[in-house]
């Protein structure tokens, strides 16, 4: 139902590959926030790199903490990933973003209209809202949906060269994702840190 | 009202809110999301003021608390001001982000619902607060004197980073003067 929606001809994509493409273009030790779910499942199952964050709980936070990271780190790209029922409880986040305009902020969305973990269940936007349209209404000029995966590559390499924030809205199937992220948040907190330069290991 | 909230600088005027900015920025705390309460209007717009802090407005309480966890992991301290209300829809993002990844997460939350209180809701909202701190074994403390404001502050902060666990500071009417009916 929700492909009728107004968004031109994007195709429906896969997380896992949209996820393993974006990661095959990082040669800066940019930094990825994976948001709750199968999210951060295929950024994991993308392969591990030491500047993944992965959330376990704290749904709809995947901007916001990479907001943060973004205003820590402002010579460092950040590329947050979330899904369209994460955002929605979040929106806010989107206006705090463009009111901040970090330049090195890049924010994904993985839209397949329904909460997959949880059994599959529409989204209360699913087939009614366009989040790209919420995302500009928010002040983020620089939101657009990705109609196929080269239109996506090409949205990541713009992104790239940005100086303001930007979104790239994908849709995608409703497959769930390929891997599951070792549950160890202290572990992940402390090898994000040192994937970013601000710790050693002991 | 005691309270120097005429006051256009922040800096070591014996306040309250001048002694929290000092206190923030010695402690190179320099990331300040907010969600505004009336009672830190003071802080607030002398930490705008100051261009040593990066002082901005959250949707939501929960979103200021992820900001400065991104933060923290990107090597840049912050703390995020709230009212009581606020505090209480912060108990998910606690217990799945701050808690156990070891965040040290400082907020200040302004005290609504107590010592004068005219709106039924924030007092009973403010019960809350304490047993959700508890529930977690969560660093806090009730700021009521000018005197100990600094000390308490302070030690604080420097015990949140060190141990890597969240605080929170609770500015009690007694130490701000709160809010009453008549504003």
């Amino acid at each position: 139902m929700n492909q009728e929606l107004n968004t031109g001809n994007t195709k429906i994509m896969n997380r896992f590959d949209v996820t393993s493409r974006l990661i095959a273009k990082l040669k800066h030790e940019e930094a990825v926030i994976g948001g709750i779910g199968n999210t951060n499942f295929d950024l994991w199952a993308a392969g591990h790199r030491p500047q993944n964050f992965y959330m376990l709980g704290s749904m709809g936070l995947a901007f916001p903490i990479a907001l943060g990271v973004a205003l820590a780190q402002p010579d460092r790209r950040v590329f947050a990933l979330e899904g369209d029922g994460s955002l929605l409880m979040q929106l806010g986040a989107l206006s705090t973003i463009a009111a901040m305009k970090p330049k090195n902020l890049t924010m994904i969305v993985m839209d397949n209209g329904i909460y997959q973990i949880t059994g599959a269940q529409p989204t209360p936007a699913a087939g009614v809202a366009d989040i790209v349209a919420i995302a500009i209404g928010s002040g983020l000029a620089s939101s657009a949906w990705a109609a196929d995966e080269e239109d996506f590559e090409r949205l990541v390499d713009d992104a790239m060269a940005a100086t303001a924030p930007s979104l790239i809205a994908v849709r995608i199937d409703d497959k769930p994702g390929v891997g599951t992220t070792r549950r160890d948040p202290v572990q992940i907190r402390e090898r994000f840190m040192h994937g970013l330069g601000v710790r050693q290991p002991l | 009202m005691a309270i120097a909230e005429l006051q256009t600088q922040g800096s070591s005027d014996g306040s309250w809110h001048g002694i929290v900015l000092q206190t923030l920025k010695r402690n190179e705390i320099s990331l300040i999301p907010y969600v505004p309460d009336r009672v830190l209007t003071p802080l607030i717009k002398n930490l705008h003021a100051d261009p040593f802090f990066t002082t901005f407005a959250t949707a939501r309480e929960e979103e200021a608390v992820g900001i400065v966890s991104g933060a923290w992991m990107g090597g840049r301290r912050g703390a995020v001001l709230m009212q009581t209300s606020g505090f209480a829809t912060l108990a998910n993002v606690l217990a799945s982000l701050a808690v156990p990844y070891q965040i040290p997460l400082i907020m200040f939350v302004s005290e609504r619902g107590t010592l004068g209180e005219f709106n039924y809701g924030q007092s009973l909202v403010c019960r809350t607060m304490r047993p959700v701190l508890d529930s977690l074994a969560l660093e806090h403390h009730t700021i009521t004197r000018l005197d100990e404001l600094e000390f308490i502050t302070d030690r604080s902060i420097k015990q949140a980073v060190t141990t890597q666990a969240p605080v929170a500071l609770i500015l009690n009417p007694l130490l701000t003067g709160g809010k009453v009916f008549d504003k």
